[in-house]
């Protein structure tokens, strides 16, 4: 778990010279480099490690599948291989990422945890972390994300956590991040921020990757299992990047794989309304990392746009940005209505209904996945990061697709085109 | 550039009259861009000895409500970060030496520089256009030394003040770092919290003041939380400078739509303030 690829940041937290650092008010620096302390140390620990682990196995439910979706593999001309996220607890990868930073909490001493939240998804892992292992949590959520996603208000609460709406700036995601950071300078001697994906000041970059990156070692050791070889490309998608980054670690030193993240191009890219942070975005500085930026001329942060609520923030991880800048790894939009066909596609195909943040990964791994079919015949492997399910999407869905009226009949008709491929 | 003040002269001449520096902070552009300037003017005319303007941020992560408020309405009202430089035109000619106080973003992107890749960023000609606008230096409340390499050149290329931060949680080899990269004065952060007025002076801002002194020359202002004279008066007892934001900007959010009763108010507390530290 503590392998080293090329691409890691140095110890200030540099990903290249460029990305990452830490641009953060001196009054929490000392809580960082505490924390970049012990997570180090906790890493180097066989023990911590070992329950890491094993916490992940027996309440998570990980290693997650890694499921080969014939009907699909058979439309796309290639084998496509699904990384099955959304059967974690909690319905997603982030459950991973805050059970190693609340076990981490624990061994810190630290009593309470805050977190942000954005569609909710992390807001739920959280709340979920801090009832097993008993700390006190605050989850701060845009007040616009509180009013479109009540039920996993609800669940946070149910879980015990107290749920603070934001109402500052553009009351969203990225304004539920400054919040918990200003909670965080008035409560750093007791408390934890987990935060909810590979992005923000050194450690978190990199410490998030940790505790994600068993999605790709797992991946990597069942597709070698599987099929006696490594995959030709993996996809995921990429908000601030936890997923994707958990996926491409372990393949980031296998010269031969594609590396492919797929970012939100809500209304398409040229319409200004999206969050295709790196394929349009400046470099800049935000919640406390150089990266790619969403930003005017003077440096103000552009609201963002994304059917998905869990990929619609205007950063994105700084090891994306140096994985982009190098060429390792090609970051692509795709758009929400390319993300909604996915999504009904993987329903009607697979039976699996996937979150949409996950659809991005499917729309873009399914491309690849055909030209590479086309390249080199139904071999070609391509392994796509399912990083969580769709329950939490029903509202959008119905919206989208017109459902929800029994009288339309059973068989609503849905915009898919992948089967006639 | 002539003509130009560090913040050390204002410091010296508080010192020289046995008592601590009055520093004023105002958001650029609040309630509108004049608006801004001449609150900052009656702020200097009142008994303020430096002034801070804030460059308005999108993203915050170091203010409070009171300030948050007051400078999404200035950005709301669409200011731009070379409306910043005008007001601090507008104020430095005063002789009041006048820094900025800004997130770091807005500098690293100044003029649009898009660093794509590794183009050239805009702190350069942020500093220049800076200092030519008669500005003394700047104040960076998310940019530790550690993280300033750029900035620290182009400050001491175009003799800026630098004025970086301390704090309670502060390691003694972290203050030792920032007095030794500041200049013009180091500012204290008397509480761990965000920007806002407090009712109470903090208890841990003196043994803060006490930490840093050891290892520099340089003034030591305190802000956080200072909204009235008995507070600065408190505080002018063991620093050089006592800060104050949020208790102005209160001021003219609770006169909003009527600048002239925001403007008299603001000049009753200057001076409340300007005694304050007088009394020490
Ligand atoms: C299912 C799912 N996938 C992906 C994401 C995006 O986050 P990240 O880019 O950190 O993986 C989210 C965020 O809420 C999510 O819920």
């Amino acid at each position: 778990m503590t392998t080293t690829t090329k691409y890691d940041a140095d110890e200030l937290g540099y990903f290249g010279d460029t990305w990452g650092g830490r641009f953060m008010p001196e009054a929490l620096v000392a809580a960082l480099d505490e924390l970049t302390v012990a997570w180090q140390e906790a890493m180097a620990d066989p023990e911590f490690v070992d329950s890491f682990e094993a916490i992940c196995r027996e309440y998570a439910g990980t290693p997650s599948l890694l499921y080969h979706a014939e009907r699909l593999s058979a439309q796309v001309g290639a084998r496509v291989l699904l990384k099955r996220e959304d059967l974690n607890h909690t319905g997603a990868h982030k459950i991973r990422n805050v059970l190693g930073q609340a076990l981490l909490t624990k061994r810190m001493g630290k009593t309470r945890v805050i977190a942000e939240t954005g569609a909710g998804q992390h807001g739920v892992a959280s709340a979920t972390a801090a009832a097993y292992f008993d700390l006190d949590c605050t989850v701060y959520m845009g007040a616009v994300d509180t009013r479109r996603q009540a039920l996993n208000v609800a669940r946070m609460q149910l879980l015990g956590a107290k749920v603070v709406p934001v109402e500052s700036g553009s009351a969203t995601l990225k304004d539920a991040i400054n919040e918990a950071l200003r909670d965080w300078v008035a409560s750093v001697d007791h408390t934890a921020y987990l935060f909810g994906t590979a992005a923000g000041p050194h450690p978190f970059p990199s410490m998030v990757r940790d505790f994600t990156r068993g999605i790709g070692d797992e991946a990597r050791a069942q597709c070698l299992e599987q099929y006696g070889a490594l995959p030709d490309a993996i996809a995921a998608c990429v908000g601030g990047g936890s997923n994707a980054i958990g996926l491409f670690t372990a393949f980031l030193d296998d010269e031969s794989v594609e590396i492919h993240g797929f970012e939100p191009g809500g209304d398409g890219v040229e319409t200004g309304r999206h969050a295709a942070t790196i394929h349009a975005g400046d470099a800049g500085v935000l919640h406390g990392a150089r990266t790619y930026v969403l930003q005017d001329e003077d440096g103000q942060t552009i609201e963002s746009h994304s059917i998905s609520a869990g990929l619609d923030y205007p950063g994105v991880g700084p090891q994306h940005a140096h994985l982009a800048a190098t060429g390792r790894a090609t970051y692509t939009p795709v758009t929400d209505a390319e993300a909604m066909e996915a999504l009904a596609l993987l329903s009607r195909t697979e039976g699996i209904i996937p979150a949409i943040e996950s659809a991005h990964a499917l729309h873009g791994g399914l491309e690849v996945a055909r030209r590479l079919g086309q390249e080199k015949g139904p071999d070609a492997t391509v392994v796509i990061n399912l990083s969580g399910r769709g329950d939490k999407d029903m509202g959008t869905a119905i919206e989208w697709f017109g459902l929800g009226d029994a009288e339309e009949g059973p068989e609503a008709d849905l915009p898919i085109e992948g089967g006639e491929q | 550039m002539s003509g130009r003040t560090g913040v050390s002269t204002a410091f010296e001449k508080a010192r020289a009259e046995g008592r601590a520096a009055l520093v004023g902070y105002l958001p650029a552009g609040y309630p509108t861009v004049d608006g801004s300037i001449e609150a900052l003017k009656v702020m200097v005319e009142a008994g303020c000895d430096v002034i801070e303007i804030g460059l308005p941020y999108s993203d915050p992560v170091m203010d409070g409500p009171t300030i948050q408020a007051a400078a999404q309405q200035a950005l709301e009202g669409g200011i731009r970060t070379k409306d910043v430089l005008r007001v601090v035109e507008a104020v430095a000619a005063t002789g009041a030496p006048t820094l900025v106080m800004t997130y770091w973003n807005p500098i690293e992107h100044y003029g649009g520089a898009s660093r794509r890749i590794d183009g050239h960023s805009g702190v350069e000609r942020f500093a220049r256009d800076l200092a030519s606008a008669g500005g003394a230096g700047l104040i960076t409340p998310d940019l530790t030394p550690d993280s300033a390499g750029e900035w620290i050149a182009a400050a001491d290329e175009h003799d800026l003040d630098k004025v970086f931060l301390v704090a309670p949680s502060s390691t003694p080899e972290r203050i030792a770092l920032t007095t030794a990269a500041s200049r013009g004065f180091v500012y204290a952060t008397a509480v761990m919290g965000v920007t806002g007025a407090r009712t109470t002076t903090s208890d841990l801002a003196g043994p803060l003041v006490e930490r840093t002194r050891a290892t520099t020359e340089l003034p030591i202002g305190v802000g956080l939380g200072v909204s009235n004279g008995d507070q600065a008066a408190e505080i002018a007892a063991y620093a050089d400078g006592v800060i104050v934001g949020s208790a102005f900007v209160r001021t003219l959010l609770d006169h909003e739509g009527d600048l002239d009763a925001g403007l008299a108010a603001l000049r009753a507390l200057t001076e409340d303030l300007a005694g304050g530290v007088r009394r020490a």
